[in-house]
């Protein structure tokens, strides 16, 4: 289908597919652009601040002793963890796809169950059982745990969507199983893991609350101290900035790594059903490497979590108080989630009805933007209220803004995904069957995206009910989401006060997980 | 001697049984053709053979190697077995010429000119060796995929359906190339098709494969005049099948006395002539008159498609058949000719060339 609408396209002259181009209403166009500008603010804010303070102060905050001490240790946790997750996910994603793993699903969906639990929760756990946990190595240990499902997730999807044909084709050329695994399975896989490492990595470079636990400075957590002392002051503007370029120089990397080849089978007909390869006597490690694996990333936060609750017994569950935070909670995911689906979807529709350069460019400013951490959107957007916009400063208005920037990217993949579904030629049909342009729109293309949007803002909400820095530095006075409260009675080591909000967040992000892991298996075609 | 013998080859998947006992010698240095209807198991025979999966049951040798033995079987790897799948297979990551070299060793000196040998001999372009698999159209990457298989110098060459995708013209030609090529290379060669023109153009043996067993194997021209049963007959192309009552060579039939292939006698037998064995000569209402033994007929459709034109005849007398009701109206459909097709309503006579094939 999608083949064949490509084909019709590349097949129309130019003059008729300028003309299809300048069908796109221009309200939509404008609302896309302006979305895109809004989304590049906090970025100028900082490139503006830095011309602003003058290059001698910028030099003096970003040259020093500090600075490089948190670059060293952002960069060896990035340059540890990510290689380790790498491993591990594919180790697991093959092990769950192509090889007869006793309990092969339930064992795919442990592996992405890990997202449920936000990554402080995750570090929190660990801090209750061991205690003495600090520095590089923990940090690289609880962050893959927490992180390892965005790589799990893609090489997983990637692996079922290969072609047996091509490693038939490789073992009948005289390659034996691993040499296959090495030249064949491995550098289509690439695509797959670059993304997901884009992905670990900047969650990585943007966590906060994970690192504070174990006393692991990186640029974030020194960002968010500099601004508890010293609010808006140009130190944290500049680490903030050193950040961003973290940000860029991973996105560069990754840009470089994918590399321009395409991966896609070549050649038509159905792919082969795939065969699983028998494990034998490697059956019984493989076994234990998952019981392991599920074992440090939800038993320890289960475990914990519970253990927590029964000590504390009925009288943390303050129920007025937690009642209030989670209706806040909710309020806020879920407006969240729609102010960025409707800002995505002018975008979404412009990319799938009438791609091109600009919107190409739209699309990738909101990238961008999307990549960096929460703390930069939050500080750059505290500055723009503070100085120019005071009355918004920590209004409901700018964290919903904050919001929207973050998790924009999420919304418009999913929005993306699901317009594609509804192939124009069914918004054609309906015309031709006597239905006005927004009638048509409304019965065939929104009604079939529909599914897709909703689990789309599923997914930026629960993005928003795991926030804490930006939450922090930008909510309303008086707000206090599950996060924060759980952030600060575990800030006054009252973890057993904090163990219900950690339960509630795990408990309302399980089924948003269920939904990742659906969406991923129906990515892949099955 | 034969060069590659399967015995008594049985796979099941689940309760399905993909092949139920399969036997075939194949002769070195020859082409053979597998050929059924989708699904019948030609492409788990090939998958047997290549040692992507193992049999049940049976064996395989190549060339006095065991290869397969019940379950025990030489991994793929280790076979040196070409094979050329369906839409080429091409590693999508990698250059034609890395395409081409897959299977030779890096550190070998040699490597890239037999690269651009075998790109030579397959007929591409030595400038096509730097682009990627998606650049190149269907036929080239079936060249490619081609290339790359006779890199290792296989004992032996599978092709599963290497031609469906293209288009019919090109599909032709690529096929005689790949026939021709591979003669010279003096590689023994095995085809697994569902085109049946294809299957008989290609091969000096073809099989004819039904629900995982072959029931039929020998040379296109027997295959083709002399098939075993009505299925395989209309399997292998267009065939009027008719009663008759045989003696000394002869058969008498809805179409009068026709010579037959063989000299058994019995009255009721069922004959077979494919369509182009029977010509037609335009005549006239009186052209019939005062001669009784001959075959007239009546055109009653006409379906022109270019070269060709498909007409249907009813005949209008016939020589006293064993059991005349059993074709009565049923018209003749023959393929002739664009040029000179006759046209509806025409009255023609029939004649038959050749001899007919009476079923066992």
């Amino acid at each position: 289908m999608q083949s064949a609408v490509d084909f019709a396209r590349s097949d129309m002259s130019p003059k008729i597919r300028r003309r299809a181009q300048r069908r796109v209403a221009p309200w939509i166009v404008a609302a896309a652009v302006s979305a895109s500008l809004l989304a590049l603010v906090p970025l100028a804010f900082i490139i503006w601040i830095a011309v602003q303070t003058g290059w001698e102060t910028v030099s003096a905050l970003v040259f020093r002793p500090r600075v490089g001490e948190l670059l060293v240790n952002t960069g060896l946790l990035v340059l540890l963890a990510v290689p380790i997750a790498i491993a591990l996910s594919v180790t697991l994603a093959w092990l769950t796809e192509r090889s007869d793993l006793p309990g092969a699903r339930l064992w795919a969906w442990l592996c992405v169950a890990p997202l449920a639990i936000p990554a402080f929760v995750h570090s929190y756990a660990w801090i209750t059982i061991v205690p003495g946990l600090h520095g590089l190595w923990a940090g690289v240990l609880v962050s893959v745990i927490a992180y390892f499902p965005f790589l799990y997730l893609p090489v997983s999807a990637a692996l079922r969507r290969l072609d047996p044909a091509l490693e038939d084709a490789a073992a009948a050329l005289g390659l034996g199983p691993w040499r296959v695994f090495w030249r064949v399975v491995l550098p289509q896989l690439r695509l797959a893991i670059c993304g997901g490492s884009l992905l670990v990595g900047l969650h990585l470079l943007a966590e906060y609350g994970l690192y504070v636990f174990i006393r692991f400075d990186t640029f974030t957590t020194a960002i968010v101290d500099q601004f508890q002392s010293t609010f808006n002051g140009p130190a944290a503007n500049m680490l903030a900035g050193v950040l961003v370029t973290c940000c860029f120089v991973l996105l560069g990397l990754e840009v470089l790594v994918r590399g321009e080849e395409r991966y896609a089978r070549v050649g038509s007909g159905a792919a082969r059903h795939q065969q699983r390869v028998s494990l034998g006597r490697a059956t019984l490690p493989s076994l234990l490497l998952f019981v392991l694996t599920t074992l440090l990333a939800l038993g320890v936060p289960f475990v914990t979590i519970g253990r927590w609750l029964a000590a504390g017994g009925a009288d943390v569950w303050r129920v007025d108080e937690i009642g209030l935070a989670l209706g806040q909670t909710l309020f806020l995911s879920l407006a969240g989630a729609l102010l960025a689906t409707v800002a995505a979807m002018p975008m979404a529709w412009i990319s799938i009805r009438a791609p091109g350069p600009l919107q190409r460019l739209l699309e990738g400013c909101n990238y961008i933007v999307g990549s960096l951490p929460g703390v930069v959107i939050a500080l750059a957007l505290v500055t723009i209220t503070v100085r120019i916009a005071l009355p918004l400063y920590q209004t409901l208005f700018t964290i919903l803004v904050a919001y929207a920037l973050m998790f924009l990217p999420r919304a418009l993949v999913s929005l993306r995904a699901s317009i594609a579904q509804a192939p124009v030629e069914l918004e054609r049909a309906a015309s031709s069957l006597g239905r006005r342009p927004l009638n048509a729109l409304w019965s065939t293309t929104i009604r079939l995206s529909a599914p897709g949007a909703a689990a789309g803002m599923a997914l930026v909400a629960l993005g928003i009910m795991n926030e804490l820095t930006a939450t922090q530095m930008l909510a309303p006075n008086g707000t206090r989401t599950l996060a924060m409260a759980f952030w600060s009675y575990s800030g006054e080591i009252d973890y057993a006060s904090a163990a219900p909000y950690a339960f509630i967040m795990v408990a309302m992000s399980l089924p948003l997980t269920w939904l990742l892991y659906v969406q991923s298996k129906r990515m892949a075609g099955r | 001697m034969s060069f590659l013998e399967l015995g008594n080859l049985h796979k099941h998947y689940g309760p399905v049984a993909a092949l139920a006992g399969v036997d075939l010698n194949v002769a070195s240095g020859s082409r053979t053709a597998i050929v059924g209807p989708s699904g019948c198991g030609k492409t788990t025979l090939l998958r047997l053979i290549a040692g992507f999966e193992a049999p049940d049951q049976g064996r395989i040798v190549l060339d006095g190697q065991v290869l397969a033995n019940g379950g025990a079987a030489v991994p793929a790897h280790r076979r040196g077995i070409g094979v050329v799948a369906q839409d080429g297979a091409l590693f999508p990551h990698l250059t034609i010429s890395d395409n081409i070299g897959f299977g030779v060793r890096r550190d070998d000196d040699k490597r890239a000119e037999r690269i651009v040998e075998l790109a030579y001999i397959v007929g591409l372009d030595k400038a096509i060796l730097k682009r990627r698999p998606h650049e190149l159209s269907g036929g080239q990457q079936q060249r490619v995929a081609l290339a790359r298989a006779m890199a290792m110098k296989p004992r032996l060459m599978l092709l599963d359906e290497p031609f469906s995708a293209l288009d019919t013209g090109l599909r032709a030609s690529m096929r005689k190339a790949v026939a021709e090529l591979l003669e010279a290379a003096g590689i023994t060669t095995i085809l697994v098709t569902h085109d049946q023109a294809e299957a008989l153009s290609f091969a000096s043996q073809v099989a004819v494969m039904r629900d995982g067993k072959f029931s039929q194997v020998g040379t296109p021209r027997e295959l083709y005049l002399k098939p075993k049963d009505r299925m395989i007959a209309e399997f292998l192309g267009d065939a009027i099948i008719l009663p008759a009552s045989i003696s000394g060579g002869f058969a008498s039939s809805p179409l009068g006395r026709i010579a037959v292939d063989t000299s058994d006698s019995r009255d009721v037998a069922r004959i077979m002539l494919r369509p182009e064995q029977i010509g037609l000569k335009r005549t006239s209402r009186e052209g019939m008159s005062g001669t009784p033994d001959m075959l007239f007929g009546e055109v009653t459709e006409s379906e022109f498609a270019g070269s060709t034109c498909t007409i249907a005849v009813r005949l209008l007398n016939n020589a006293d058949p064993p059991d005349a009701a059993a074709i009565g109206g049923t018209p003749l459909i023959l393929r002739k000719s664009g040029m000179d097709a006759p046209s509806v309503g025409e009255i023609v006579r029939l004649t038959v060339s050749g001899k007919a094939h009476v079923f066992a």
